[in-house]
């Protein structure tokens, strides 16, 4: 048990200490700027987890970033590097609406499964193309997920002009920017439906969902075969060729996987909190911040939901320190500066490691 | 005679590793000194000191005499001493006398052009001086891995060294050229040079050398004459412990076929045919060893073998089932057991635990795991119990596998591949970088399974291991085997011989 803890320490001591630092640094940007860090703090605290309210928002925030970090740092456990969560997400959410629309009299109890399932599906599909591309034609996955979120953009676009505008849906609508919404049965239960003191935020149990999914992905990756062949290949490929196992099959698993998880991200906003998808010029973002999601959590599904709490807070909590009179951009400063020390870490992990290896090799031998 | 280098209590402290602990090595002028050491005992630490590549913690260093500071490898060079390293530092493309003027090319128009008819005529002059017949004007891809050393030696002594270290010189060429290499290095030292070898194989020790300083973990266990000593009691003084350097193999009677291959072709990664119609079998209770220098065809067709490279044309039948295109995963149902030629690249998860490499290949089995799901109080029994019986030198079952030495590592494969009680066993290269006391510990586990009646497929460079283990052996060269002697027949001038392509002829062959 103790060992445990100890290894439990020793994967998340780097990102703790790189939470630390950022907020550090982030302090003496607020001095600069000729404020009061511990008043801009507060404020960020106080707008984020300061009242239910506060911290209903900081949970709605935090949920989708949560299905694309595990997205991510489920692929890179495979050794994948998965830009393609913008895309995926995309695919999952347009999904969500199809089958929403096409099964609009289904009642809620299957319709609901009904639609997280074809989200994760279409999501699924989109970034196991690049799977299989990869594994079959030997094409790098980061160009092709970045491509794939390309189309997944412009495809989404046009449907909503198109198909599945009101316009087209719905006799005597006027032309939208956005699709029809799915119906009221496919909605979420809002948290302040369970727990009035939510009040007015919008929370929704979609967060349950996240939590579910990051356990689902631990258990997976660390329980259970699929994950022992999965991490296999993401170590030591050569290796888990030897031993049997497809490099193949694993990389197009991984990705379908990784790609599920972002639509799922999808499917869950939809139905949670927007209803219906907006015509839009930019990638919503949430796939990117997956990325960074997955760095801080040390592509451990659990530290996914950690470090996701952390980018919710920040996330939510700007908008009161605006208030506080500090500008909110201090926040991104925050997580750059979390970032570029974890990413910095990395590179000094991996030279100490290296030079470390190089001593154990001399002193292994005189062991022997 | 004059001693030309003497190191006084020279000591070397890594973070947390005495690499050398105050080591005195002396070299006489015009001897053959070897420095004898299994791996990581610190021998190259010590020559890397005396070439400037690293400073002594403390301890002196006299050159001729004088007390030096070999600050780097250019004061070495200054000081004429001369190293040779294991890996040729070789420009491919360029001529013999290219690379060695490299850096130091005579020049004329003031700097500007190279003078390279100075440099062939000066390079053919050092040449001609030691006898070691090397053409200027040939490209370095064009010549072989002997004469690619010679090139070493060469440049060398054109930058005028006296001294010269070469760092386990043998380890890549054949019988024959280990022959050759003799002979320069004695005409080396009639001119006056003194030589420093390191080297872990005691057979070259024995015939090459005038003196022998051993050493073990870090410290001078002793200095001989060579005359005066022996293999076994070098071995000894190597390892600290008595070592039974020839195996016993009892006389048996071969079994079924296990392995056939028949007119089996196979291309290489650049689509080239790496293995061209070859056929053997191999014979319960036996062990077939496929001889060869490096880079003929050995690593193709061990892959070829585990179903990881695509076979062209022929075919595979392993204890009767056809497995010319069968996945791994199948043909290791088979019970087909592999300790692969790098064992870290392919044989071990290094970032796994020691418990979780012991269940690949086999994770997906009861009582590893049920329903796809891993049984790791399980897992842990089971790497518990590999790391007792085969003796693996670990603290636990929970160490990562990178953390282990090498020996140690190849215990973990060979402990996860005896376990399924494979019919057949392919070892390619199993006892390569290993020390004494570990090549003694796989060799008696080979000789184990054919004492087993399993069948073994041994792929390995070392003649002394070949001719000790195997039962016959095939030579292969370029992608051919050339010949298939029984092991009572073959010696290492007749695999020599073939190894290096050639045929033997009708006397050879009684």
């Amino acid at each position: 048990m103790r060992n445990n803890f100890a290894k439990i320490w020793d994967s998340f001591r780097l990102p703790l200490f790189a939470v630390i630092l950022g907020f550090a640094v982030g302090a003496i940007c607020i001095l600069i700027a000729g404020s009061n860090p511990i008043v801009a703090y507060a404020a960020l605290f106080q707008g984020s987890l300061g009242s239910m309210t506060s911290f209903g928002e900081t949970l709605y925030k935090m949920t989708p970033i949560v299905f694309t970090g595990l997205s991510v740092a489920l692929a890179f456990r495979c050794g994948l590097f998965n830009i393609g969560a913008e895309g995926q997400y995309i695919a999952g959410s347009i999904m969500s609406i199809v089958t929403g629309w096409i099964f609009r009299d289904m009642p809620g109890m299957i319709l609901i499964p009904m639609i997280l399932i074809m989200g994760i599906i279409a999501g699924g599909i989109w970034g196991g193309i690049a799977g299989y591309l990869k594994a079959r034609f030997g094409v790098h996955e980061v160009i092709t997920t970045i491509m794939m979120n390309y189309i997944a953009l412009h495809i989404s676009n046009y449907l909503v002009r198109t198909v599945l505008n009101p316009q087209t849906l719905i006799p005597g609508s006027i032309k939208e920017a956005f699709t029809v919404p799915i119906p009221p049965q496919a909605k979420l239960l809002k948290l302040n439906a369970l727990l009035p003191q939510f009040t007015y935020s919008s929370a929704h149990i979609g967060i349950f969902i996240a939590i579910a999914a990051a356990i689902l992905i631990y258990f997976l990756l660390f329980k259970t075969t699929v994950g022992y062949e999965i991490r296999s290949v993401g170590l030591s490929p050569d290796a888990a060729e030897y031993g049997g196992i497809s490099k193949q099959r694993n990389t197009i698993l991984a990705m379908f996987l990784s790609g599920g998880l972002s639509g799922l991200a999808g499917a869950v906003q939809v139905t949670g909190l927007i209803y219906s998808v907006n015509q839009v010029a930019m990638m919503p973002g949430y796939g990117f911040t997956g990325i960074s999601v997955a760095l801080v959590g040390v592509n451990n599904p659990l530290g996914v939901l950690a470090s996701g709490l952390l980018f919710g807070i920040l996330d939510n909590g700007a908008r009161q320190m605006q208030l506080a009179g500090i500008p909110k951009e201090i926040t991104g400063i925050i997580q750059a500066v979390i970032l570029i020390f974890i990413a910095g870490e990395l590179i000094v992990k991996f030279i100490s490691e290296r030079r470390k290896k190089e001593l154990k090799a001399i002193k292994a031998k005189e062991v022997e | 005679m004059s001693k030309v280098i003497e190191m006084k209590e020279i000591t070397k402290i890594f973070p947390g590793v005495i690499a050398n602990d105050k080591v005195d090595f002396s070299l006489e002028k015009g001897e053959i000194h070897v420095l004898l050491g299994e791996n990581g005992a610190g021998k190259t630490t010590l020559m890397n000191i005396l070439y400037g590549l690293y400073q002594p913690t403390y301890g002196e260093i006299f050159v001729h005499g004088e007390k030096s500071a070999v600050k780097s490898p250019t004061t070495a060079i200054k000081l004429g001493i001369g190293m040779v390293h294991q890996h040729f530092m070789l420009v491919q493309p360029f001529t013999i006398a290219e690379n060695i003027v490299l850096g130091h090319e005579p020049s004329k128009a003031g700097g500007l052009k190279i003078d390279m008819k100075t440099a062939i005529a000066n390079v053919q002059k050092i040449s001609d001086k030691f006898g070691l017949a090397v053409d200027p004007n040939i490209r370095i891809q064009d010549i072989s891995v002997g004469m690619q050393q010679r090139v070493e030696i060469l440049k060398a002594l054109y930058r005028g060294a006296e001294i010269l270290i070469l760092d386990e010189p043998t380890a890549v060429l054949t019988p024959q050229e280990i022959d050759e290499l003799d002979n320069i290095l004695k005409s080396l030292t009639k001119e006056g040079k003194s030589i420093i070898l390191i080297t872990h194989k005691l057979k070259e020790v024995l015939s090459m050398s005038d003196r022998i300083t051993v050493i073990r973990r870090g410290r001078v266990v002793d200095t001989l004459r060579t005359s005066d000593t022996d293999a076994d009691s070098l071995a000894e003084l190597m390892v600290g412990r008595k070592v039974k350097l020839t195996s016993e193999r009892t006389e048996k009677q071969a079994g079924n076929v296990i392995l056939e291959v028949k007119n089996l072709k196979v291309k290489d990664s650049r689509r080239l045919e790496a293995i061209k119609d070859v056929s053997f079998e191999v014979r319960a209770g036996e062990i077939l060893a496929i001889a060869g220098v490096d880079g003929n065809g050995q690593r193709e067709l061990v892959e070829a073998l585990n179903g990881l490279r695509k076979i062209e044309s022929g075919q595979v039948i392993i204890a009767g089932v056809d497995t010319t295109h069968l996945h791994t995963k199948d043909i290791n149902k088979i019970g087909v057991g592999h300790i692969p030629e790098d064992r870290q690249k392919r044989g071990l998860v290094l970032e796994y635990t020691l418990a979780e490499n012991m269940i690949l290949g086999y994770h997906k089995k009861e009582p590893f795991s049920k329903n796809g799901i891993m049984n790791y109080p399980e897992i842990h029994k089971h790497g518990k119990s590999l790391i007792a019986e085969f003796d693996i030198r670990t603290p636990n079952e929970n160490v990562k596998a990178k953390s282990l030495s090498g020996g140690n590592q190849q215990k973990v494969i060979i402990a996860r591949e005896f376990y399924i009680d494979p019919q057949l066993l392919i070892a390619s290269q199993p006892t390569r970088g290993l020390d004494v006391g570990s090549i003694e510990f796989v060799h008696r586990r080979l000789l184990e399974q054919r004492e087993h009646n399993k069948a073994v497929l041994l792929i390995s460079l070392e003649l002394d291991e070949v001719l000790g283990l195997a039962d016959r052996i095939a030579v292969i060269y370029q992608g051919k085997i050339v010949g298939v002697l029984n092991a009572k027949d073959a010696t290492e001038r007749k695999l020599g011989i073939m190894m290096a392509g050639g045929q033997l002829g009708e006397g050879d062959l009684h």
